[in-house]
């Protein structure tokens, strides 16, 4: 036998045996419905999950950091002290789906993924885009809708899907108490006492989310109303561009954003002089460590900004200790223990000392 | 004779028509818009104003700080990238030419979005949006005077395609890293074009740079004409090609990179305001710079206008421009261009 034919035999060999590993793998497998109705099989023990995008990742992340193959950005300086230790330095992977596709599937299938997770808006794109990915890659991939009102439901499905379903209801359980606490706290207020809030983005604050957009959610949640309001209830609900004298006709009381270049200029700005927000020094600047507390990405993170706001919103209604509530919300959610230096800078930061 | 004074008098007519189209579109901006305000009230505003007194209400506000250098804006803005147009068309003999041919714009994008991305307050964006314009232009005109023995025109254009396609690349490169929740919407809107965000001290900060640049356009207005014979013949007329056109693209730059900070990206007015400037009272660029800018100044306004109006919140000034523009533009290729002498 020569030798070319040997190391054709040994190929031919490794080949088969590669092709039994593949076909033995799914051995028992379970069935998912995920939010698009997509019936999706996923193996029975799930211990690696690739997350699609921001809203993923944090969503892994707080449920099961061990499975997460990577944050889709590396996070910055400012953010790495409130995420655990451990946690810090997973590679960075690109994002699957939002705006701009950075993932190069060699390295996606390089991370050996026995799930993707992809969490956000649920339309025929991503559906599509699961579809194509699940096709291509043959690794399984659930969407869940991430919907702020969703939340509890979700954090239940992905826990059960990668078999953390206790962590998952613990989770659940705060978040549904939280919401049942500001149901009960808002009962009986008349649209005429809600404030009537913008969502400043941008650094020239002039970027807001319609009312009913994905980013805005937390307003109305938390009992607010948002001023960027088109009325017709048929128009594309995102971010847009207004105009100041839209600001100034619309005339908020209050003003949230997490744009520190923003919020330090408005004060001084005589544009925004005269808006009730700003006269009545009802401008809030939110936290954004490690992830936003409002949005930015619209993800679980957006909870520790449910226990905020309201207090902002309606102070004689709600009187959380914000401080021991971030300590809790922290540990509970973002596995670290705050020291009195990390907690003293968000809280200054919620002040709008940031 | 009789024939040649009765063109010379109804050329004479357009520059008064096209002011009091502007005059007209300046009033009805400035008394419409969200901010409901009744004459009377418009009326006190600007006794107010014209007495010196503070701004008190928020109609003063509206008017004195939203409204007024919005609509100045949208003049000047206007004005420069149909006369940085008329230049450029005229520089390089061809009317497919628009004042991004060289680069300013995608490298004021690129500066703006590198701004955005280091998260820097307004006017810091706005300053680099200003020098990676006149930088990127700078360096394209330092790589065309490297390539010798060419048409020094046509390496121009080249070098300016090819420096624009590079930052074009730098800004997807940034557009990729830029957070896609909060820095790519706003260098995406950024990059639209928009008078939305206009404030005071923006007018003021372009105005001097448009002014600077426009004064040598004026002064070389006689020579421009020679230009568009091609450089053999002016040079055959006196002329020094090279130096002219130095001077007159640099002015051209800093007028369109003055604007394009504070506007964003426009496109389509400097390319199609000169053309149609050009049908209606021919190539003389002496006539030619003047009626370019006062349509562009209309046309940008009336654009504005169109943008503040057509939904409840604000529509980006390029893609206006391009959906009006585009039309106009294959309806002018189709109906025949019209020379240069």
């Amino acid at each position: 036998m020569s030798k070319h034919a040997l190391d054709l035999a040994r190929l031919a060999v490794a080949c088969c045996a590669l092709l039994l590993l593949t076909m033995a793998a799914p051995a028992s497998a379970r069935t998912v419905t995920d939010s698009a109705g997509r019936q999706v099989e996923i193996p029975a023990k799930v211990n690696r999950v690739f997350a699609a995008g921001p809203p993923a990742a944090i969503l892994m992340y707080i449920l099961a950091p061990d499975k997460m193959t990577g944050w889709p950005r590396a996070p910055h300086a400012y953010e790495r002290p409130y995420i655990a230790e451990q946690y810090r330095d997973l590679p960075e992977t690109g994002r699957l789906t939002g705006r701009g596709n950075t993932v190069n599937l060699e390295r996606l299938l390089e991370a050996r993924p026995d799930l993707i997770i992809d969490f956000g808006s649920v339309n025929d794109t991503y559906k599509s885009l699961a579809d194509t990915v699940q096709a291509q890659t043959g690794i399984p991939y659930i969407l869940i809708d991430g919907r702020f009102e969703n939340t509890p439901a979700a954090l239940r499905l992905v826990a059960e899907a990668i078999g953390v379903t206790e962590r998952g209801d613990e989770l659940a359980a705060y978040v549904e108490e939280l919401f049942a606490e500001i149901d009960k706290g808002l009962a009986g207020i008349d649209d005429k006492d809600r404030p009537r809030v913008y969502m400043a983005r941008g650094p020239n604050g002039l970027e807001t989310g319609l009312k009913g957009s994905i980013n805005t959610e937390i307003i109305e949640r938390a009992g607010g109303i948002n001023v960027a309001d088109p009325g017709d209830a048929s128009t594309r609900r995102g971010i847009v561009n207004v105009s100041p004298e839209q600001v100034i006709v619309a005339n908020p009381d209050t003003i949230v954003t997490w744009d520190r270049t923003f919020f330090e200029a408005v004060w001084s700005d005589p544009l925004w002089a005269n808006i009730d927000a700003v006269k009545h020094q009802r401008v809030y600047l939110a936290p954004s460590a490690p992830f936003g507390w409002i949005d930015r990405p619209p993800s679980v993170n957006r909870i520790i900004g449910l226990r905020w706001l309201p207090g902002l919103f309606f102070p004689a209604r709600f009187q959380p200790d914000i401080r021991e509530e971030t300590r809790r919300f922290y540990k509970l959610f973002y596995h670290v223990d705050l020291d009195d230096a990390a907690l003293d800078r968000l809280i200054e930061w919620s002040n709008g000392k940031p | 004779m009789v024939e040649r004074q009765a063109v010379t008098r109804s050329l004479a007519a357009i520059p008064l028509l096209l002011i009091a189209a502007i005059v007209a579109l300046v009033i009805f901006a400035a008394v419409t818009g969200p901010y409901d305000a009744s004459l009377t009230q418009l009326q006190s505003s600007i006794g107010r104003y014209l007495s010196g007194a503070p701004a008190s209400t928020p109609l003063d506000t509206v008017l004195f700080s939203v409204r007024l250098p919005r609509i100045f804006a949208a003049l000047i803005t206007g004005a420069a990238l149909a006369a940085a147009g008329a230049v450029y068309q005229g520089l390089f003999r061809n009317p497919l030419v628009s004042p991004d041919i060289l680069g300013v714009s995608a490298g004021a994008g690129l500066g703006a979005a590198f701004g955005i991305f280091l998260s820097l307050p307004v006017i810091a964006i706005q300053g680099f949006a200003f020098a990676a314009g006149l930088g990127t232009v700078a360096l394209v005109y330092m790589v065309a005077s490297a390539v010798r023995g060419h048409e020094p025109a046509l390496v121009l254009v080249l070098a300016g395609v090819v420096i624009g396609a590079l930052a074009g690349a730098c800004l997807s490169l940034l557009k990729i890293l830029a957070d896609p929740y909060d820095q790519l919407p706003a260098i995406t809107f950024w990059l639209l074009g928009s008078l939305a965000a206009i404030r005071p001290d923006d007018v003021w900060s372009a105005l001097p740079a448009v002014l600077v640049g426009l004064v040598p356009i004026l002064l070389l207005r006689w020579r421009m004409n020679v230009m568009s014979l091609g450089d053999e013949e002016a040079a055959a007329l006196g002329v020094n090609p090279r130096t002219l056109r130095l001077i007159l693209v640099m002015a051209a730059t800093l007028i369109t990179a003055a604007v394009v900070s504070i506007a964003g990206i426009i496109g389509w007015v400097g390319l199609v305001i000169p053309h149609i400037a050009r049908l209606v009272v021919g190539p003389d660029f002496n006539r030619l710079l003047p009626t370019a800018m006062l349509m562009g100044a209309a046309y940008m306004l009336l654009i504005d206008i169109i943008a503040k109006g057509l939904t409840t919140t604000e529509t980006p000034l390029g893609v206006l421009t391009a959906f009006i523009g585009a039309p106009v533009f294959i309806w002018l290729l189709a109906a025949g261009r019209r020379g240069w002498s």
